[in-house]
């Protein structure tokens, strides 16, 4: 469980959340702008909040008040970037054994193969990344984030950068990585169709501020229209 | 028949030596504080900034002068090195290294710090979450993304410390086979009589050795960035 609490100054715009997100799959959701990355920044630990607590099953990631904040690459949180940001001086296997080798842990072949089959990327692991296509690359950026063991997996807008058969290429992967790898997500998006076919609560983000939390049903009232 | 009198064929080696010694020494300070101008927000960064070029602007007589007095035997920093570690630098070919380091500077970390600065400092982000802490973010994406730039700095820097003369001569004088360089031993066959054969043939050497430092420098560069693209 993620309980999330934080308040941030970002020149004009303040983002101030509070939200808790239980196992299984939950969207950030709203129009750009509304703070969204910033609050999954946040939790990654890479934009530190003015104030408040981020707590991830039982272990206090940030606290303000207690002065904790513990450094990004101590948190085991998995993060999936819009733009991938795979190194482009490493092949795709070893983007995908990035986690694994920071991590000191021994190599898990059987994980590796999950992860490559699950994302079905086999054909691209001795690829540069500048040799992938959009899809491919978001593909690798999902196994990659995944293969490092995450407790909690961000995807921020994983599909914005790609065109629209591109996006439906991908949404069934990220249907299998809700249902099969066994890690809570966290899913950055400002379009309702995609919110609806990945997520299973929806925390909607106004200005800065959740605006409301619930189920997917809550993309059916009148403000998602507004955003479609 | 081109052959270089012995005194003119040491001048060369020690050139080589000097520059040579000279660049491995100041290749991790010019990594760090490249990696700190381009990387960093702190107090004093301007001035940081400024010193590192004022090597470029100052005249070397200038430069040669405040390493005299600030390196010699007899110098507050020089006398606690020779006392406490016995490193001399003064009338040493350790110290046109030294001087020689000191005047490429500026244009190694430029180099260094123009190629830090364009790397996506995002990719070190993403590192990070994938549990690298500092460190290991700086050892397998800064460094290896920033190769092309460290080799174009180190050699730029070889080059020039090849050329050095006003603050070498300033700081460790001209000494036949302890501190005399190609450029010193140029100088000092241009004043005695009969000696322009000599030193033309020692202006050919030093055109030649910069010339293959450029074109070496821009081949490793080349081959660097194709690597980084996995061409």
């Amino acid at each position: 469980m993620l309980v999330v609490e934080t308040a941030k100054q970002l020149g004009a715009f303040a983002v101030d959340v509070s939200f808790i997100s239980e196992s299984g799959a939950t969207a950030l959701f709203g129009q750009s702008g509304a703070g969204k990355t910033s609050v999954i920044n946040m939790i990654a630990g890479l934009l530190t909040p003015d104030r408040g607590r981020i707590v991830l099953d039982d272990d206090v990631l940030f606290d303000s008040k207690a002065r904790v904040d513990v450094p990004p690459s101590r948190r085991r949180i998995g993060y999936v970037f819009q733009e991938g940001r795979l190194f482009p001086h490493f092949s795709v296997r070893r983007n995908l054994d990035y986690g694994r080798w920071m991590s000191g842990h021994a190599p898990d072949p059987t994980a590796f193969r999950h992860a490559v089959e699950l994302l079905d990327i086999g054909h691209l692991l001795d690829r540069r990344p500048g040799k992938l296509s959009g899809g491919e690359r978001q593909r690798v950026a999902v196994g990659r984030a995944l293969l490092m063991r995450p407790r909690l997996l961000l995807l921020d807008e994983p599909l914005a950068s790609l065109d629209a058969a591109r996006k439906r290429e991908i949404l069934p992967y990220l249907e299998r990585l809700r249902d099969e790898a066994h890690v809570p997500l966290i899913y950055v998006s400002h379009d309702a169709a995609e919110v609806r076919r990945i997520a299973t609560r929806v925390v909607r983000l106004e200005a800065g501020v959740v605006a409301e939390t619930g189920g997917v049903e809550l993309l059916d009232a009148t403000h998602a229209d507004v955003l479609a | 028949m081109f052959e270089l009198s012995p005194q003119d064929w040491t001048a060369v080696q020690l050139s080589l030596r000097v520059a040579a010694v000279s660049t491995v020494f100041a290749l991790p300070f010019g990594i760090a504080i490249a990696t700190l101008l381009a990387r960093k927000e702190f107090w004093g960064k301007a001035l940081l900034d400024a010193m590192v070029l004022l090597p470029l602007v100052l005249p070397p007589v200038v430069t040669g002068y405040l390493l005299l007095i600030t390196f010699g035997r007899r110098a507050p920093v020089g006398a606690f090195l020779a006392d406490h570690f016995g490193i001399v630098f003064s009338f040493r070919w350790t110290g046109a290294a030294l001087a020689c380091g000191i005047m490429a500077f500026p244009l190694m970390v430029r180099a260094i710090r123009l190629s830090i600065e364009a790397i996506d400092a995002r990719l070190e982000d993403a590192a990070a979450t994938l549990g690298a802490n500092r460190v290991w973010r700086f050892a397998t994406i800064t460094l290896p993304l920033a190769l092309p730039g460290i080799i174009a700095g180190a050699i730029l820097s070889f080059a020039r410390a090849l050329g050095e003369f006003g603050a070498t001569i300033t700081f460790v004088s001209n000494i036949p086979g302890e501190t005399q360089t190609i450029s010193a031993a140029i100088y000092t066959l241009t004043q005695v009589p009969n000696g322009d054969a000599d030193a033309l043939k020692l202006v050919i050497v030093s055109v030649i050795i910069s010339l293959a430092a450029l074109i070496a420098a821009e081949w490793l560069a080349r081959r660097a960035t194709a690597r980084i693209h996995g061409a």
